[in-house]
């Protein structure tokens, strides 16, 4: 379980999350949406310690996780960057395989690329795009091999930074289903962070609305439509009049 | 209150800088010591000492053949003004070995390795790939830093060494060829008049020239700006700090090789 209390985050005089206070059950899979420059990809960046928050404690399964050693925790998540993050000067299957070619979970060569290529084709994709390099794949593709690498550990955890960002409806469509399906096939935990809808409605078991850096509203996906929170009605029909100012 | 003005933008100024070299220096400490801690990573290791020696071997063959041929028809020129044209061979051999040929390739490096490699690393940062890699349960110091730095310290020395004596030949074959010099003559005059000192010195500068030039690289790429401006900031700021670090290390390990 991941407990996210009284989270308070700033860049200067900007306040970008004022006293978050979240809870993401084992095997659940949370989505967390809101505006662009809500802070989000802060507070997905605050849980796996890219940045430090500035007060408020995280816990995963009641351990405080600033205390926990760094790699035995990180060992816990996979993450699928908005922009896939490929390394882009290793081929396709050592990127999938990255963790798995190096520190306390290595194998050998040959077995990484073999896991590699097994979970290259979980997301779609071929074995021959194994040898490629990331430059040489379309937006989808990248976003696939991003999946496949953030799955290549079997981590218990799970993130996903905007996962259909940058792609075309049919794309976006795949990609939801295959993190759907992904996630609960391996029972993982996850957190999404996204502001399109369609990938809400697919992946989250609960939604959870970040507004001026508070959770503005939480509850379960089929009870989004009908929450009664106006901030969350404005964003679900993506209405300019409301309590969100459309300039921010 | 008007007249406090200048000085307080001076003394920011001034802060601003010793706080950028107490960075800079931490940074490099810790770079050196992450060569010496595992976890290691050596075919990220062999792949900068391709990018930094191998590949760089046509540029500083072309530097110092160039600047060894220009030198010795300088010197010939300026010595025929009191009747020295003879020493030729010694001082193309000391001013290349003892400076020219370490301050040249240095730049050389610092112009080719710290540029991509500040232009490599900033891109990695600009596109999330180094948070992937701490999400990977890699450390980014540990990962990209080490093996550049580690690969400098070893294969700019050996540039250097190259590049001297590339710079000698290019030197000996304007003397014997434009010059009038005698081959076997200008071989034994470069040959006896450089000391082991003279070598060591400039393996030395080396040395420290390749840890100036990857450190530089590395630091600008890990703190680059947002963009495509960012990059190209971190580009170009690493290449002017790493040319000014090697010019003034140059003089100070000069000083304290020869001063005395």
């Amino acid at each position: 379980m991941i407990e996210l209390s009284n989270l308070h985050k700033g860049f200067g005089p900007k306040k970008v999350l004022d006293g978050v206070n979240l809870t993401i059950e084992r095997g659940e899979s949370m989505v967390i949406i809101g505006g662009s420059g809500t802070g989000k990809s802060v507070l997905l960046k605050c849980v796996l310690g890219l940045m430090i928050q500035d007060s408020g404690t995280i816990t995963l399964d009641g351990e405080d996780t600033s205390t926990v050693e760094r790699d035995a925790f990180l060992a816990r998540f996979g993450m699928l960057f908005q922009g896939a993050a490929l390394f882009d000067s290793l081929p396709v299957w050592q990127n999938v395989a990255f963790r798995l070619l190096r520190g306390s979970l290595a194998r050998t060569r040959t077995e990484a690329r073999e896991i590699a290529i097994e979970k290259l084709r979980r997301v779609g994709l071929t074995p021959d795009v194994a040898d490629l390099f990331p430059s040489e794949l379309s937006g989808g593709m990248q976003k696939r091999v991003g999946l496949a690498r953030a799955i290549a550990a079997e981590p218990e955890i799970i993130f996903f930074d905007e996962p259909t960002t940058g792609l075309d409806p049919i794309m976006s469509g795949v990609i939801n289903d295959l993190i759907r399906e992904i996630v609960e096939e391996m029972g993982a935990t996850a957190m999404t962070i996204t502001h399109d809808m369609s990938s809400v409605r697919v992946i989250a078991d609960k939604v959870a609305m970040l507004h001026a850096g508070r959770i503005q509203w939480a509850g379960p996906v089929e009870k989004m439509d009908n929450s009664g929170d106006p901030y969350v009605s404005q964003f679900i029909s993506g209405s300019a009049d409301g309590p969100i100012e459309s300039v921010r | 209150m008007m007249l406090t003005y200048p000085l307080a933008a001076l003394g920011r100024t001034t802060l601003g800088f010793l706080a950028v070299i107490g960075r800079i220096a931490i940074f490099g400490g810790q770079s050196l010591s992450h060569i010496v801690r595992p976890p290691f990573y050596p075919r990220e290791f062999l792949s900068a000492l391709i990018n930094i020696g191998y590949f760089s071997l046509p540029v500083v063959g072309l530097t110092a053949i160039f600047t060894g041929g220009a030198l010795a028809l300088q010197i010939y020129s300026g010595g025929q003004r009191f009747s020295a044209e003879a020493v030729v061979p010694q001082i193309v051999a000391i001013g290349m070995v003892r400076e020219l040929g370490p301050v040249l390739v240095g730049l050389m490096i610092a112009a080719r390795v710290t540029s991509s490699i500040a232009a490599e690393i900033a891109t990695m940062k600009v596109t999330e790939q180094i948070d992937a890699l701490v999400t990977l349960s890699t450390h980014p110091m540990k990962y990209l830093t080490a093996p550049r730095v580690l690969a400098a310290i070893l294969v700019v020395p050996a540039l250097v060494g190259l590049g001297d004596i590339i710079g000698i030949m290019g030197g000996y074959i304007v003397g014997t060829k434009q010059l009038g010099f005698a081959p076997g003559a200008y071989i034994s005059n470069t040959w006896s008049f450089l000391e082991t000192a003279d070598i060591l010195s400039s393996l030395v500068k080396g040395a420290v020239f390749g840890v100036i030039a990857a450190v530089m690289g590395c630091y600008h790429g890990m703190h680059s700006g947002r963009g495509a401006q960012g990059v190209g900031r971190a580009t170009k700021t690493s290449v002017e700090a790493a040319a000014i670090m090697i010019l003034a290390a140059n003089f100070l390990l000069t000083s304290l090789f020869f001063a005395s």
